[in-house]
């Protein structure tokens, strides 16, 4: 048999263990790295240990997460605070539901050693209320966790006190930005403001903060039981252990996947994903949602990691992974994020709310046949500009599927503009559906599931289109058994 | 419930709990129920076999929740652990796989459809 591709370190109770059992998640070892920590260690031991195993934080950014506490270590202060990011947002990334619905346990675990090694006695997770069945079994696990004394005051007989609340998100994507995020648990607008100072320095309520996401959470205590260095050993060179990926779009095996860091998309989708649905061509996928970029298949054989995606135009991004095959039409992928971007803009920054609208536009002009080539060149001047002065993360990667896209697609750009056609046949103004004389039969099928009744012909006799009513919904399409309708 | 107190009282209780799992002889049937596994229809899947194993009658099925098993693809998927046996992943469970997993697997240890191998590694 062939080795497992996958090697799974944070969704490694998901699916074996109820979430709903405290016991279940002890029975396999549950808060002993607790345990062991506040009874053995210190917490400066905890962040050499985390730095040792060169973790980066999960959300995107892959900041160094031991740096990270150990900052948050040495400002001093009279209260500091862990916050859990659970405000998932990218379209088609869930590794953080599945994680908080299937081992809740292990963020609660991983929150309080947190909150011993950087001297913080309250912890919150900041979660979307779109989430009502995670929020229940991490709420359970929080109050199974105090009932039996492994949250509360003097923790496994330490000195070391530890509890966490919940805060509802109301699901803005702004708010998985960090300084955003504090913003909305403190009850203000969630809008960002610029670093520094960082939540480390002065985070919640101006304290010091350590904010890391589910993902990175669900790694500290395997790190810590079986200690840095056998982290260290996985994946490539400057991203250690291995990343969830929520493999979407048009591959036969839709789902999670965890595979070490160095993985290829090669293995990621043909050998993991089983290959394109309906045996089409692999044309693209989107890395990093809508803050990332298309790769194609000069790049299946790059191992995946935080450098690799920067150096290709993507990131890593949460971990979305969206596979488009050769129906799909780039620009109108571009558009989709663009669109996305636009909706949740917080409009705090110029750059973002307004650049965010005439990119859109752009797009929009371009996949209706009304681009110029004067509209390419604004395209990346505006995203330059945007990249270079919007002020938090949102704004400054929603141009990167536009400029990947239009680097690796440039010839669909062109065809947009020059020919005014849609090679991939998707953006409906630019396509014609027209009838094969020789391969129509007069069955009528057409005409009858047209809603806009532009379709004419006898029984039995060749039928016809008419092109100025037609609104190219595709139903003939669709429902025409001797393909005798084709788009172009 | 009783309070842990120390990391002692804490490995004392993990060596019982494993212990119990170990002379746990009866077959646990693992379904799971994350939010998109019940829109897909786990939770039905459940109800199905709980039925099945009432109806006949089968001795030691115990019935266990657990979150995402990875495989949207095959949603909904199940478990079954059968005492001394590697675990059998079953997707694609549906009413008709669910009450066949019950009369044909778990009762006469006859194969069904829609296994899914596994293909991965544990830390």
């Amino acid at each position: 048999m062939e080795t497992a591709k996958q090697y799974r370190i944070v969704t490694r109770n998901c699916g074996f263990i109820d979430p709903e059992n405290i016991e279940a998640y002890i029975g396999i070892r549950g808060y002993e790295a607790l345990a062991d920590a506040v009874t053995n260690k210190t917490p400066v031991d905890i962040v050499n240990e985390i730095k040792k195993s060169g973790l980066r934080g999960r959300g995107g950014g892959g900041f160094p997460t031991g740096l990270k506490w150990e900052i948050a270590a040495k400002n001093e202060a009279d209260q500091k605070y862990v916050v859990c990011n659970a405000d998932e947002g990218d379209p088609g990334a869930f590794m953080d539901r599945a994680v908080l619905e299937g081992d809740p346990h292990s963020v609660v675990e991983a929150m309080a050693i947190c909150g011993y090694a950087i001297g913080a006695t309250i912890g919150t997770v900041y979660i979307r209320a779109e989430y009502p069945l995670a929020i229940k079994r991490l709420q359970k696990a929080i109050n199974d966790a105090r009932d039996l004394g492994v949250l509360g005051k003097g923790i496994f007989g330490s000195g070391f006190d530890f509890d966490i609340e919940l805060k509802y998100g109301a699901g803005a994507f702004v708010c998985g930005e960090e300084t955003a995020l504090i913003h909305s648990m403190e009850g203000e607008r969630g809008e960002p403001t610029s670093k520094p100072p960082f939540p480390a320095q002065a985070g919640y309520w101006g304290k010091p903060t350590a904010i890391n996401n589910v993902e990175t959470f669900a790694n500290i205590a395997p790190i810590l039981l079986k200690g840095g260095d056998w982290f260290a050993g996985i994946g490539t060179e400057k991203s250690k252990g291995t990343k969830v990926f929520a493999l979407a779009g048009k591959v036969k095996n839709v789902g999670l996947i965890e595979v070490p860091m160095g993985t290829t998309l090669e293995e990621i989708i043909f050998e993991i994903g089983g290959g394109i649905l309906g045996g089409k061509k692999f044309k693209a996928v989107q890395t990093g949602g809508p803050s990332g970029g298309a790769l194609t298949f000069k790049d299946l054989d790059t191992p995946i990691d935080y450098d690799n995606l920067i150096a290709k135009g993507s990131m890593m991004g949460s971990g979305g992974m969206i596979v488009m095959d050769e129906d799909d039409c780039m620009v109108a992928v571009a558009k989709f994020f663009l669109d996305f971007t636009m909706d949740e803009t917080c409009g705090k920054c110029t750059p973002c709310r307004i650049g965010s609208k005439r990119l859109y536009e752009i797009l929009e002009r371009i996949t209706s046949g009304q681009g110029t080539k004067a509209d390419l060149k604004r395209l990346t001047s505006l995203s330059a500009t945007i990249k270079d002065t919007a002020l938090c993360g949102l704004g400054q990667t929603m141009p990167n599927p536009i400029l990947s896209t239009m680097r690796v697609f440039e010839e669909e750009y062109a065809a947009h503009i020059d020919h005014r056609t849609c090679p991939a046949g998707v953006c409906s103004a630019l396509l014609q559906y027209l009838i094969v004389p020789e391969k129509c039969v007069g069955c009528t099928a057409c005409a009858r599931v047209c809603p806009v009744n532009c379709i004419s012909g006898k029984v039995k006799e060749v039928h016809t289109i008419d092109q100025n009513t037609c609104i190219k919904c595709g139903a003939c399409f669709e429902k025409c058994k001797f393909d005798a309708i084709i788009k172009k | 419930m009783e309070k842990i107190n120390s990391l002692a009282d804490l490995i004392k209780m993990r060596t019982q709990l494993s212990e119990a799992t170990a002379n746990n002889k009866n077959t646990i049937v693992n379904v799971s129920l994350g939010t998109c596994s019940i829109a897909s229809g786990g939770q039905t899947a459940m109800n199905v076999m709980k039925a099945a194993v009432s109806e006949l009658q089968i001795p030691g099925v115990e019935f266990t929740q657990s979150g995402c098993m990875c495989y949207c693809f095959a949603e909904p998927t199940v478990e079954v652990r059968i005492a001394g046996q590697d675990p059998v992943l079953f997707g694609y469970v549906d009413e008709a796989r669910a009450q066949q997993i019950v009369e044909r697997f778990i009762k006469n240890g006859e194969p069904v459809e829609g296994v899914i191998p596994v293909n991965y590694q544990i830390c």
